[in-house]
């Protein structure tokens, strides 16, 4: 017998991008948030983004010891403890970010499965799990930078806008203010955005449905009617962005169908709408999201395409 | 005028470069020749010789099981050495008739009509059907079964696939620069078969001397138009070009007569040209022999029957061992193990890789993306069909419409978590296409 030459099924060719090439251009696209938030906050910073992802990866590295099968080169990981180490405030102690981390991939993506599997996003979830565990910790935001008054210490924009007072709408687009690590640039998210919609990692479908819908409702049932320094300051604050660009079109837990996309994107602006404006809060991202998620299956389910031909005979030539 | 074009698909890197610019060269048959009684679809042929039988060059060997079925004729002169299962491209074996080649090269007595202007359709297609020509873009259809619609006065478009939009292969092109005016023939005579019908010749814009080529050439044809398409893979599908070309939609339980469409490929409409104006059959087909592998990558017009390997002898073999031999595009073709399988009516293409891609990477899990759903021409979920179909999960798999994929490989082409969305789909497909014969 001669040769024989390799055998399988068509294609037998592949495009050029992978799982973790996704990952580290996701990462990469973090990087000026994330830079950003080092610069407002200090070296503290630093030290927590860098437990959070330490401690992401080492969970998912002794998680693949004990499955016998090792998922830490799809970078993932970094992912997850990146984005929950800038949706935490610096003051955090870092026991609280390791913990965070830990359970964001031990229990809601390793136990459900893995990659693809969790049905939230696991670095919102280990926020949402923070917040509720330990209120005090998680939402003690001090003042940063020299334009940052006194008086203000402890209070993000959007909690100053529910209380009544007014806030600097040109500081809080550069994002000299307080709030967690990678949140308050609304400037770096949107570079970082970019990063990935040139990329083509996102599309504009999640995050513009998410960010028009929502204000639209600010309008509605913001109080303040069409007023647009209340609208961008609305806009800006919160973690809004950071959400729309880059947690609300995280893969695995958005939906996958095209309208099921906008159908996520309009749920998630109301739901934060509702969550800032008709509850106690003055912020709403995360919960939002994490209530969008759990609506996924059902999105999907309603918003299936048409097959190609599906309709029978569609004369339009 | 928009760009015409589908939704979905993908760029590949096309590898064209590798063979379009050289010249068709003509192999002479080998000296042992493979003819499987089955290479089209439908019923195998019936072979009409036996064991020590001398058969001329042009003879028929093997004659149509049915209706949906097709001639075979030999391509060489010599004597029947055997009838016996060979094994074929798709790796089944399959009762061939194998012929020593004598090398006289005696050749049957053709009588090509005396004025095919008179000719009535039925004669039109008596020697189409007697040609033995079935679809040579690779499916293998019996044409005089597509050219006989059950109503031949509804057809409104008889389109020429000239979109050769399958990865490397260059043979449609080839084709159409040195011999357009047989393809402009050979659509005039599918043509008259239909009196109400416009011949559409569409090419991708990649290849924009084909287009004027053939433009000049048609100037004076009232019945027939060139139109450009985009390039872009799957663009010579049929559902994609008819919906490029009409904007029509036709889904798997349609045929494209049922749009008022008749889809052709290039070389099919040549060998239709043979057939009616010199009463030849089918016997010979350009095959594509390329890839980085190939010492000289290159078109070659090959007699049916001639095995891989000796075409390879002749054409100068490999300038590196290859890991991957596929009958075939990079997209749709068939990985063959060993090169000593037959030329066929539906060979398109011989590409030598040098590196297998596909075995070099590790499926990892689903991150649902999406691409797969952005790229498919069908519209329907990749991903979701893939884990019903890995699962076994019948009634998903049809609630998805699993059944509407043309397995054209886009999903898994683009899939960054490398899974062979493609190959589970298809073995569902398979599966329940059996169960529907039952």
């Amino acid at each position: 017998m001669s040769t024989q030459y390799h055998v399988s099924s068509n294609p037998h060719v592949r495009s050029a991008s992978s799982t973790s090439s996704i990952m580290t251009l996701v990462v990469i696209a973090l990087l000026p948030a994330a830079g950003f938030g080092i610069y407002n906050f200090g070296l503290r910073a630093a030290l927590v983004l860098l437990v959070s992802v330490a401690s992401a990866v080492l969970t998912e590295f002794l998680f693949g010891l004990y499955k016998k099968k090792m998922t830490i080169t799809d970078l993932s990981a970094v992912v997850t403890g990146l984005l929950l180490g800038m949706n935490l405030p610096v003051t955090v102690p870092l026991w609280m970010a390791a913990l965070g981390s830990v359970f964001a991939i031990l229990v809601v993506k390793c136990l459900f499965g893995g990659l693809g599997q969790n049905f939230m996003n696991p670095a919102l979830a280990a926020r949402c799990f923070l917040v509720i565990s330990f209120p005090r910790q998680m939402t003690n935001f001090i003042s940063t930078g020299e334009g940052a008054l006194d008086a203000y210490t402890g209070a993000t924009p959007l909690a100053l806008i529910k209380v009544g007072e007014s806030v600097n709408v040109m500081d809080m687009i550069l994002g000299k203010t307080t709030g967690t690590i990678g949140e308050t640039s609304t400037l770096a998210i949107v570079i970082g955005a970019c990063i990935l919609l040139l990329a083509g990692v996102i599309d504009l479908r999640v995050p513009g449905s998410y960010i028009v819908s929502f204000a639209i409702f600010t309008v509605l049932f913001g109080g303040h009617g069409f007023e647009p320094a209340y609208i961008s300051a609305q806009l800006a604050g919160g973690g809004l962005m950071l959400g729309a660009f880059f947690m609300a079109t995280d893969y695995v837990t958005r939906p996958i169908t095209v309208k099921g996309q906008y159908v996520y994107g309009i749920f998630l602006g109301i739901m934060t709408g509702v969550f800032r404006f008709l509850g106690p809060g003055a912020e709403g991202v995360s919960f939002a999201i994490v209530l969008g998620n759990l609506l996924v299956p059902l999105i999907e389910k309603y918003t299936r395409p048409v097959p190609f031909g599906g309709k029978g005979v569609k004369r339009n030539g | 005028m928009a760009k015409l074009t589908f939704q979905g698909g993908i760029h590949p890197y096309d590898g064209k470069d590798l063979s379009k610019d050289k010249p068709i060269v003509e192999l002479k048959a080998g000296p042992v020749l493979v003819f499987p009684l089955s290479q089209h679809i439908g019923a195998p042929a019936k072979p009409l010789v036996q064991k020590g039988d001398y058969v001329y060059r042009g003879q028929k060997i093997a004659e149509a099981g049915s209706f949906v079925s097709a001639n075979i004729h030999s391509s060489v002169s010599g004597t029947v050495k055997a009838i016996e299962p060979r094994r074929v491209a798709s790796g089944d074996m399959v009762m061939s008739i194998v012929i020593e080649n004598d090398e006289k090269d005696l050749e049957m007595q053709y009588c090509p009509p005396e004025d095919v202007e008179k000719l009535s359709k039925e004669d039109i297609l008596a020697y189409i059907r007697e040609a033995g020509i079935v679809g040579m873009g690779g499916a293998g259809f019996p044409t005089h079964v597509k050219l006989s619609p059950k109503n031949p006065e509804k057809i409104e478009y008889v389109i020429a696939n000239c979109a050769e939009c399958e990865p490397y292969l260059t043979s449609d092109y080839r084709r159409m620069i040195e011999e357009p005016e047989k393809l402009v023939a050979g659509l005039k005579i599918i043509l008259s078969l239909f009196d109400k019908a416009q011949g559409i010749i569409a090419v991708e814009d990649n290849k924009p001397d084909c287009i004027k080529l053939l433009k000049d050439l048609t100037r004076n044809e009232t019945r027939i138009s060139v139109r450009a398409l985009q390039t872009k893979y799957p663009q010579g599908g049929e559902r994609s070009l008819i919906y490029a070309t009409t904007g029509r939609q036709i889904n798997s339980s349609m045929l494209p007569a049922d749009v008022g469409c008749i889809v052709n490929n290039v070389d099919t409409i040549v060998a239709v040209e043979r057939a009616v104006i010199e009463g030849k059959p089918l016997m010979e087909r350009i095959v594509t022999l390329t890839g980085d592998a190939m010492k000289h990558p290159r078109n070659y017009k090959v007699p049916t029957g001639m095995s891989y390997s000796e075409i390879l002898e002749i054409a100068g073999g490999f300038k590196e061992t290859p890991e991957k031999m596929i009958c075939g595009g990079p997209m749709m073709g068939v990985a063959i193990f060993s090169t000593d399988i037959p030329v066929t009516k539906t060979s398109t293409a011989l590409l030598a890789l040098t590196k297998d891609e596909v075995s070099a990477m590790e499926p990892g899990p689903c991150i649902n993306c999406g691409r797969c759903l952005e790229v498919c021409p069908g519209r329907v979920m990749p991903s979701k069909l893939a884990d019903a179909a890995e699962h076994f999960d019948e009634e998903t798999f049809l609630e998805l419409h699993g059944m509407e994929c043309c397995e054209c490989g886009c999903c898994s082409f683009i899939c960054p978590a490398k899974r062979p969305l493609t190959q589970e789909i298809k073995s569902m497909r398979k599966i329940q296409l059996a169960k529907r014969k039952k």
